[in-house]
Formats: structure tokens, sequence, C-alpha cells
């Protein structure tokens, strides 16, 4: 074809559709249809939920997995000694059945942990909504509390507060102590996120049909700006796992009755040259499960995000 | 560059049966499917066509910068007799920039914001061995001049955030001729900018490429504006080439049908046509065909100007007196700044009538969208509806005023709820009123969708399922919910594709003489005002400049500015007709 | 830029204000006498505890007790430890060690961390990048006393290439291992970061822009992708310093590298309370200092925040 001549198509290969017609697709979709149709199709999802579920099993109803007990029956001349009948994992130093610990410790950490995420998730949201959706000097005060909490890292506080509380260690109060200092992260990435949502032309337009302020907060905003919140939440359930196994690590966490891996590695670190099964064995259980949520946290995240999605 | 004595019959630029496909999760999705195009050197050629046609992911294929998973299928892209689409990346990077340059759409994204505007320029400079050492910077100094940006050599040191939208894009096209290309693509190069910004640029660029003697390849969205800035069009349409030639033979008489809807609904164009109304283009003659019917927006104005003949009542629905609104701003250093958005702003809306606020951004027109819905408070001044100061509304009195005016915004993808279905979103503002029960409110939204001709199957769909069209309907029948007198539509069609946004407009024109309804439309575009409004309030840095009826205004401007905004309309310098 | 620093640290200060009150509230606010509380169940020195009332001002009103330690903060005096000895005089003698050890892990997480990031996020899906989603994964899950303990059996007792524990003057070879340690989770976070700050970048537009211009791809990888990216980076070091820190008190003390940290352990393992709160006071410091600088940085690297605000 030369450039001056009127060249038109013929209409048989160029058929014209109607502008903007609507197509009733098959599928539905929002953010939480994309989201678990995405999670569907990948792999890490599944092993991080049949962990997860594994996990949470074992701690809901530990005498399923085990019909030792965990503390009695222990025999000094079993110190360290190696797997045997009925004992599948081997002893510990005391002579108790690690198999029967593990599983035993399992409902400590996850209950730690769910009593931490609990804390941050109300914490956070209170302040992050606030902060975010009203700003000025709400936001000013609400942030630099938020702030100051985020500047003492949660385990240093945690260490400070379990040294002074030593008569009162309890899952309860370790919780307390992780969580008082862990909120503001929530907070930030709830704050910001209503920033972001919280300028849509909906949140405008439900001001205009007349909506209270705070209605539109609670079936506008905080809906739209919850998915990271999630996202976050998951990671800091992995995180107070971690936090509780490090302070009983450290001594400072629950006291020596209470079962708990951090416990039992801190117990079995000074073995760690003639026996490291006993060390190794609890460290692996905390690994795995810290390794679920945080997996868990990270395909939720890839899913949350539409933006992610298109990019990956 | 030893082939540059090359036989100017030779085409500079010859795409043949090229396609382009994007790889998906279900596979291969083809965006470009078996075009040609030739481009003589020397010469300026459009590509026209709607989101999604194509036509930006073939600028982008002849470079090799498709995006993503996006590549050449299939076909050739001859520059210079040589296949572009046959090269290595690194011999493709020894083309671009020197043989090619690329002016892209959105100045704001284009420039690297954590680099000076002097590193970015030098940088390109040294990339194609136009200088090296010391007389990089003086290139560089050189270019910026060229292209428009006065104190170049302080401004290199500047970063891309100070400054302005039109200085980025004079940036960005110094650097795409500054190695003196025998081909310029620009993507949109204007669109991102205010009309008037707009015209000047483009006037530069034409100006710079025609002394350089650039071939021009120019990808737009806007009929009026390839016609008007390309000698040759091509039209695109769902990654095919329906029609392409001459610009004026195409644009007198469009031979596709696509064309024809393209003409007869581009608003840059229509004005033109409603000004030359009985010359060659006023009325189109239509091939029809069985994808729905044509919507002309010429047609759409005269059946609105119709029905608005019919006599009015002639009361005044809102009456604004010496609105002033005055924000507080953190200036330079931190300290408290006050900034006029709106200044002693009058004027008055008659009931059933279409009140336009044209402006360029910042105009604050926008602001008088908020202060009349009671979004924001006003510093001074005074607003009544119906007769009332709202000012003093609040509680039960404020939701009545809610109730009898409604907002349809912009942004298709911002201004629905995504986590809400399409019939949750109708029916929020009967659930805030507390109107009608759960079963009444059902038959209300279906009702709803049918006046925005929508299937009443979309009430159980989410946002996300639909186009940026269907989602400002769903914001209209939302808006309409409440049985509102007076609709407040901000920039509501501003974000859509030209024939969609025909069908709007056409809608909202139907929608207005069936129910009575009073719009206050506000606009950046010019164009489109001619085919909706009767009177035009014209918005100047807080001020009204100027206001009249729609006609006087077009026809009979007083002030320069509205002069400047009229010139500046895509196609304002057609001469059409005889 | 001036103006953005001055405010920064104009921020910083309700900030001190507020955590060291925080830290001393949680301790001397709690009912009983809080030394005996600080001491558990051991039983104090009189000598210790006599200088330890005088240090707290425990006889004065609560916040009179505050305003004077505030006042000692101030000065450089952080009180005495358990054992009697000026905190002052054990940071001088620990403190190097650990600015060499941090130094060492910063080193190790932000080069490989990068680097690691920048491949993955440019191979996107490759077979590179999956191995180093699953790695980085794994190291993220594992606490950092359990990386720790496998490095030292692995390389200290299994194949006796490292020691276990380092000597007394803590020489830069000795403190690979834990700086390794130490690094490794902060390592994996950043892979993370990078990789999805690289593959965000790299459909920017000023990128196409960049190619546009005829740059090559050796110029536009660290020049316009890289060079964007780390501006998330920098951000997350900052905050992720507190991390750092009680990793470096576990390492310290796993490995027994004479540090501030190390110190900080001991004192938890004994029991010995005003020490703890003297070094966490200490570490909250400096991680307030560090977060300032971080800040600071990141006007640098990002001119919009240089000059706007």
């Amino acid at each position: 074809m030369s450039s001056n001549t009127h060249y038109v198509a013929p209409l048989e290969e160029t058929p014209l559709v109607g502008v903007d017609t609507v197509k009733v697709s098959e599928e539905r979709s929002n953010l939480w249809l994309d989201a678990w149709r995405d999670l569907r199709g990948r792999p890490l999802f599944w092993i991080s939920a049949a962990v997860i579920l594994l996990v949470v099993a074992v701690a809901l109803f530990p005498n399923l997995f085990t019909s030792v007990p965990p503390n009695h029956d222990c025999h000094l001349a079993d110190s360290n000694a190696g797997p045997a009948p009925g004992h599948p994992l081997g002893f510990t130093k005391q002579g108790c059945d690690i198999y029967s610990r593990i599983i035993h410790g399992t409902s400590t950490s996850l209950a730690v942990g769910f009593i931490v995420i609990a804390l941050t998730t109300v914490l956070g949201l209170l302040f992050g909504a606030f902060s975010g959706f009203y700003g000025g000097w709400i936001d000013s005060v609400l942030s630099r509390v938020g702030d100051i909490f985020f500047s003492i890292p949660y385990i240093l506080a945690a260490v400070v507060i379990m040294t002074v509380l030593a008569e009162y260690r309890s899952v309860w109060s370790i919780s307390l102590a992780i969580g008082i200092f862990a909120w503001p992260s929530t907070a930030r990435v709830l704050r910001a996120e209503i920033f972001r949502v919280k300028n849509a032309d909906f949140v405008m337009a439900s001001t205009a049909l007349g909506l209270s302020r705070f209605k539109i907060l609670l079936k506008h905003v905080l809906p739209n700006s919850i998915a990271p919140v999630i996202v976050i939440t998951t990671i800091s359930l992995a995180a107070a796992i971690v936090a509780e196994a490090s302070l009983s690590f450290l001594g400072v966490g629950l006291g020596g009755d209470i079962m708990s891996w951090g416990n039992d590695i801190n117990q079995a670190q000074s073995d760690l040259r003639i026996a490291p099964q006993t060390l190794i064995l609890p460290s692996i259980a905390l690994s795995v499960t810290v390794f679920a949520f945080i997996s868990l946290g990270e395909v939720a995240r890839d899913a949350l995000d539409p933006k992610a999605r298109a990019l990956r | 560059m030893s082939q540059t004595l090359t036989d100017l019959d030779r085409p500079l630029l010859e795409i043949k049966n090229l396609q382009v496909g994007f790889q998906t999760q279900r596979g291969l999705v083809p965006a470009v499917n078996g075009i040609d195009i030739t481009l003589m050197p020397g010469q300026t050629l459009a590509i026209v066509g709607e989101s999604g046609s194509g036509k930006s992911t073939t600028a982008h294929a002849i470079i090799n910068l498709l995006p993503g998973s996006g590549r050449i299928t299939g076909g050739e892209v001859l520059f210079d007799g040589q296949d572009l689409a046959k090269l290595t990346e690194h011999q493709m990077q020894d083309v671009r920039g020197r043989n090619i340059g690329f002016v892209p759409q959105d100045p704001m994204s284009n420039l690297n914001p954590v680099w000076s505007i002097g590193f970015q320029v030098e940088e390109a400079i040294r990339a194609n061995g136009i200088a090296s050492g010391k007389d990089v910077k003086k290139h560089a100094i050189q270019v910026l001049k060229e292209a428009g940006l006065a104190d170049a050599d302080t401004r290199m040191r500047q970063f891309p955030h100070q400054f302005s939208g039109g200085m980025r894009q004079r940036v960005l096209i110094g650097m795409g001729l500054s190695s003196r290309p025998r081909l310029l693509i620009a993507d949109e190069p204007t669109s991102a900018l205010d009309v008037t910004v707009q015209r000047v640029i483009l006037d530069h660029l034409e100006t710079l490429t025609r002394d350089i003697g650039t071939a021009v390849l120019f990808i737009t969205h806007d009929l009026g504006l390839a016609a008007e800035r390309a000698e040759q069009l091509v039209v695109m349409y769902k990654g095919k080439v329906v029609e392409s030639g001459p610009s004026r033979e195409i644009l007198e008489n469009p031979q596709h049908p696509y064309t024809q809807r393209l003409v007869a609904a581009a608003p840059s164009l229509a004005s033109r046509r409603i000004q030359a109304s009985g010359a060659a283009l006023g009325h189109l003659q239509h091939q029809e065909t069985d994808a729905g019917a044509h919507v002309d927006l010429i047609e759409a104005a005269e059946n609105r100007a119709e029905k608005q003949a019919a006599p009015h009542r002639h009361e005044s629905a809102i009456v604004v007196d010496s609105l002033t609104k005055v924000f507080k701003i953190r200036g330079e250093k931190g300290e408290g700044k006050h900034f006029k958005a709106v200044d002693d702003v009058s004027f008055s809306v008659e009931r059933g009538t279409t009140m336009a606020l044209v402006g360029e951004s910042g105009s604050g027109k926008s602001t008088v969208a908020k202060l009349l819905l009671r979004l924001e408070e006003a510093t001074s001044g005074r607003i009544d509806i119906d007769g009332a100061n709202i000012a003093p509304l609040a509680g039960r009195d404020l939701l009545g005023l809610r109730r009898k005016m409604q907002p349809v915004f912009q942004d298709p993808y911002g201004s629905l709820d995504p986590l809400r279905n399409i019939g949750n979103t109708i029916a929020e503002p009967l659930l805030v009123h507390k109107v009608g029960d759960r079963a009444s409110r059902r038959a209300r939204v279906d009702e709803l969708l049918e006046q925005v001709a929508l299937p009443s199957a979309l009430a159980t769909r989410y946002p996300n399922e639909l186009s940026g069209g269907q989602r400002q309907r769903v914001a209209i029948a939302r808006a309409l919910a409440l049985k509102p007198e007076i609709v407040i539509l901000d920039e509501a069609v501003s974000a859509l594709d030209v024939l969609v946004q025909a069908q709007i407009l056409t809608l909202l024109a139907e929608l207005q003489s069936e129910l009575g309804l009073t719009y206050v439309f506000i606009t950046h575009d010019l164009a489109v005002v001619r085919v909706i409004a009767d009177q035009v309030c014209v918005m100047q840095k807080g001020r009204i400049v100027e206001a009249a009826s729609v006609d006087e205004v077009f026809d009979n401007p007083r002030e320069q500015y509205t002069r400047d905004l009229l010139d500046a309309i895509p196609g304002a310098n057609l001469r059409l007709g005889a | 830029m001036t103006g953005y620093i001055f405010r920064r640290i104009l921020q910083a200060i309700p900030v001190f204000l507020g955590t060291t009150f925080l830290i001393y509230f949680m301790v001397f606010a709690m009912p009983g006498d809080p030394l005996l509380a600080l001491f558990g169940d051991r039983t104090p020195n009189p000598a210790v505890l006599a200088q330890l009332r005088a240090q707290y001002h425990l006889d004065q009103p609560f916040i009179v007790q505050y305003l004077i330690y505030m006042g000692g903060l101030l000065r450089g005096d952080f009180g005495i430890s358990f054992s009697g000895e000026p905190v002052t005089e054990i940071l001088a003698r620990t403190f190097p060690v650990t600015i060499r050890l941090a130094i060492m892990a910063l080193i190790f997480e932000t080069i490989l961390g990068i680097a690691v990031g920048l491949i993955s996020g440019l191979r996107k899906g490759k077979l590179f990048d999956a191995s180093s989603l699953v790695v980085s994964l794994i190291l993220i899950s594992l606490p950092i006393f359990v990386i720790a303990f496998v490095a030292q059996y692995v390389f200290g007792v299994w194949l006796g290439v490292a020691r276990t524990t380092v000597s007394s003057t803590a020489p830069i070879p000795e403190l690979i291992m834990p700086a390794l340690v130490l690094a490794s989770v902060a390592f994996a976070q950043i892979v993370r970061l990078t990789r999805a700050s690289v593959i965000e970048t790299t459909t920017l537009d000023f990128v196409r822009t960049a190619y546009s211009k005829g740059l090559r791809t050796r110029r536009v990888v660290p020049v316009h992708i890289l060079r964007n990216s780390l501006i998330p980076v920098v951000t997350y070091l900052g905050t992720d310093f507190g991390v750092l820190l009680v990793g470096a008190t576990i390492t310290e003390g796993i490995f027994n590298v004479p540090g501030v940290g190390n110190a900080l352990y001991q004192a938890i393992i004994r029991g010995e309370g005003p020490t703890v709160v003297s070094f966490v006071t200490v570490m909250v410091l400096i991680y307030l200092v560090v977060n300032l600088l971080v800040d600071l940085l990141y006007g640098l690297l990002d001119p919009r925040i240089r000059y706007v605000k």
C-alpha cells in the first residue's frame, strides 16, 4: 500500500462490536475472590496451610499424638539417650521423652502467638484506624505514641518486663510483654493503607450521601484497608512465637514448669557437643511452625495485592 | 550512520504484517494483529485508536520496548530497509535514541525522580556519542534550550519534581530529539497536560521536527488532534488497521464504520462540526451496521437543544454568591501560607439546565464542586440551593440537602467501593436515607440499572468485572437513587474513551430531559461543553473570567483566556468545509 | 536539606523522652520495692544495693526520680551494674567489639542481600529466583539462636573449621561466623525486599524511557533500576536495626563475643536486673540514633524528600 492511498479494511476482517457492551462473566471477581483463586494454585499455600492445621490440631489435642506424659516418668538413667521403643526421638538431659515434650510444647507457642496477635490487632486497629482516618492532631499524637513504642525493640522491652515480673511468668504475662510493644507495626501498616483509601472517590460519594464519618470508616474504609493488616498479622504471629522461644531461651521467658520449645532449647544448649539432637529436634518443631506462618503471610501478601499479582 | 543518503521515495519505516502478543496464564493474547504502516522520511503519521486498540503496543514494538511478557510474534519492522524485529537487544540499543527518538506519554512518571534533569539529559547525549567530555554539558544545555526551556543552565541542577508537567515534557522532547534521529515516536505526548500547554508543546515539537527533518509517528486517542498534527492517519481498532490515508480525506469522508463512529463521537470535531453545520462535516452519512446504533454527538446535542427549547420554569436551582475558599498550606520553609482556591465566585443555575464550569488544573473548579456538595466549608460567600442557604444546615436538614443533590466523580476506578457488589452500591443511598424496605429497594435498583442501560444481572457483580464506562453508569445510577434534583458531574466523562464518553454524554442528556435534572458539569474539556451545556463559566486561578451561554462563548468569546482555550481544542485549526 | 535535618532531630526529641520514660516506668512504677524485684531471688550485695538506691533516688517522687535519671543519661551516666562497676566503663570496653561485629554483619547482609535480590528480581520466575525464595523463607523462619547453634555445631564441632567461641581480643577472622549468623535473617529480608522493589521499578515508565534514550542495559540496571530500588531497603535497615541489636545480644552470648550484647546477655541469664535495664536503655538510645541517621540518609537518597518538605 502506498502512503497516499486511502485504505479501508474489509468489514469482514474487522467486524465491529457494540460500544462498551456488558459481558456478564462466568466468574465473579473482587479482591477476596481473586486472592482465593490465586492462593488455590500455589503449592506453598497448601504446604503452609497443611502444616498450620497439623500444628493447631497438635496444640488442641496433644493426647491424640502421644500417650507419654511429658514431665513424669523421667529417669536420669535415660539422660540424652537415643530413640527407644515408644520414645521415637529419644530423651532429654533430664531423661524425659523428647517427642512428648515437643507435642505438649506446641500449645504454649501457639497460645502466645495468638494472644499476641489479638493484642497487636486490637491496638493496631485502634491506633492505625483513628490516626489514619481522622488525620490532623489526632494523627500527630497517636503516631508519636506509636513511635515511642516502636523505638523500643519489642524483645528488649519484653526482656525488661519479664525481668521485673520474674515472679509472674506465665503464657499471659509473656504475651502481654511482647504484644504491648509489637503493635506499632500493625498500626503503621493500617495507617498508610487508610491514607491511600480514604481519598478514593467512593469515600467522597458516601459523604455526599450523608453517611456519617464513623460509618464510612467502618463500612468502606476499613474493609478496603484490611488486607495488608492480615498479612502483617500472620507474620507477627510467627514473630511472636520466635519471641517467646527467644525469651525462654534467655531464661526470662516462661517458668521451667511450663512446657515450651524455647525452654527445652535452653536446657539442651550445654550439651550441644554430646547430644545435639536434644537441641535440634525442638528447634525443628519451632522452625517448621514459624516457616508455615511466614510462608502463609508471604503468599497472602502476593495474593492480596493486585499489583503484585499482575507483576508476577 | 553510513547509509544516511537514502532515497526520499523510499519509506523510512515500513511495518509489514506486524503481530504482537502478550503471554498470559491463559496463553498468548494477541494485541496487534497483522498491521501494515508506511512512513516516508520527514512525514508525520498519526495512529489513532481507543485504549486497547494496539496503538501504543505498535509504537513500543517498533523499538522493542514492549512491557512485561509482550513480544513480536510475526511480521517485519523495516527501518531504513533493516528489519528491527530481527535485531538483538544489543543491536537495538544502538538504534534507540540515536536513530529513533521516543517521547513518552506521562511526563510525571517518565523522568527518574532521584536524578537531576541535567544528569538525565547528559547520559542520553553520552550514550549516543553526540558529544564527550566537557562538551556534554554544553550540548545538554543547548538541547534543553531548543526544547524551549528558558534558563536551561540553572535548571540542569534541579530535580524532576521541581518542574511542572509542561516543562518535564519539554525535557523529554529535548532528550528524544537530542541526537537528531530520523524518526521520532511520540506516544500521546501531551494527553496528561492542560490543553493550552498541550498546544504550545505540540507547536514547538512540530517546528523542531520540521527543522531537523525528522519523521514523526504520533500516537493519540484524539482524532481531531491527529488530523490537525499529521498528514497521514492510521485508524486502529482491536489490533487491526481499519482505515488509513491522508488525514483530511479520512476526516471528511470516513469509509469504515468504525472511523465513522469515531468521527461522530469525537467532541473536538463535534464542536467544530456544530460551528460548520451545513458544511461538509456537518452531518455524517452513516453506514448502518448490526453492532448497535451510532452515537452522534451532534445529534445528541440537537436532540438536547430541542428538548431544552421547551418552556422552562425560570427559577434558579443554585445561586452562588461571592464564594471564596482559602486553604492553609505549608510553604516551602514550613511556614503557614494561604492559598485562595476559589476567589469571589458568583453564578446561578436555572432549574433543568446544565451549567458547565470549565478550567484547567488548579483553576478551582473541583473545589467549587466540593463546596456545593458541602464536602468542604466555604471561607466566605453564600450558596443557595432551592432558595435556602446551605451553610447552616446540619443533621436532618443536611441529609435533606444531600438527597436533593448528588455527585458523580471522575475516576471510574475509584468511584465504587471495590468490595461491594453493584446492587448494594446503588442501594446504599436508599439505606442511608431509610427509603423503603428490602423488596422495594431491590426493585428500585433494577429500575435504576435499566435507566442507565445496564442489565439487572449486574446487581450481584463487583466493580472489578466492569469497564470504566460501565462503572460510571453505576455511579450515575447511585447518584439518581434518591431522585435528586441536582447532579454535580465532576469530570465525570474525562477518563473515558471517546465512544464510551459519547454514550455517557447521550445518556446524561436523556436523563436530564426525562427527569428534569439540573446539572453542574465540571470539566477541563471545552469541546465536551458544546454538546452538553447551556451556560458556561470559564474559571482561571480561582476566578470566573467569563460567563455566558454556550453559543456566546464559542462564537463570540470576550476574554483572551477563553479564546486560548477555544484555540487549544484539538482540530480547532482544521479548516473544514468549503 | 538543613531544614529537613533540623525537623527530623526535633521530631526525635519527644520520642527520646517517651522511650526513656517508658523504660523507667516499666521498672520503677511497679508495686513493691523495684530494686528487690530486679534482683529476683538473688540476694543483693548491701553495698551495691545502697549505691543503686542512691543512683535511682527511690526516696523521691516518681517523676523527680525520672528527671534525675534523665539528667544522668544526658551526661552519659548510665549508672552502675550489678557488680558495682559503672556501666560506662563496661561500654567503653565492649563497644568497639560490637561495632566491629555489627559493621561486618551489615556489610554481609546488605551486599549479599542486595546482590541476590537484584538478580532474583531481574530473573523473576527463573530457577535462581525460586531457590532464593525458598532459602530466604527458611532463613527468615529460623530463630537466630537456632542458626547460631547449627553454625556452631556444624562448623565448630563437626567440621572443626571455626572456633565455637571467640577469644577475648575478638579478632576479625574469628568474628566472621558470628557476623554471618547475625546477618542471616536480615540478609533474607533484604533479598525479598530488593527483589520486590526491583520488579516494581523495572515496570516504571522512566526505565522504559531510559532504554528509549539508547542507554545500555549495563547502565540502566545500576543507575535507574538499582538506585531507585535502594530507597525502601535503606528504610528497612533502619527499622530492622532493633532486630539486629537483639540478634547481637543472642549471637554474642552464644559465641561468647566480648561485646555490649554479651554483657546484656550475661546479665539477663544471671538475672542481674539493674544491669539489664541500663543496657537495654543504651541499646534503645543506639536504635534511636541509628534511625535518625537512616532518615537523614533517606533524605540524601530521595531528592523529593530533601527539597519539598
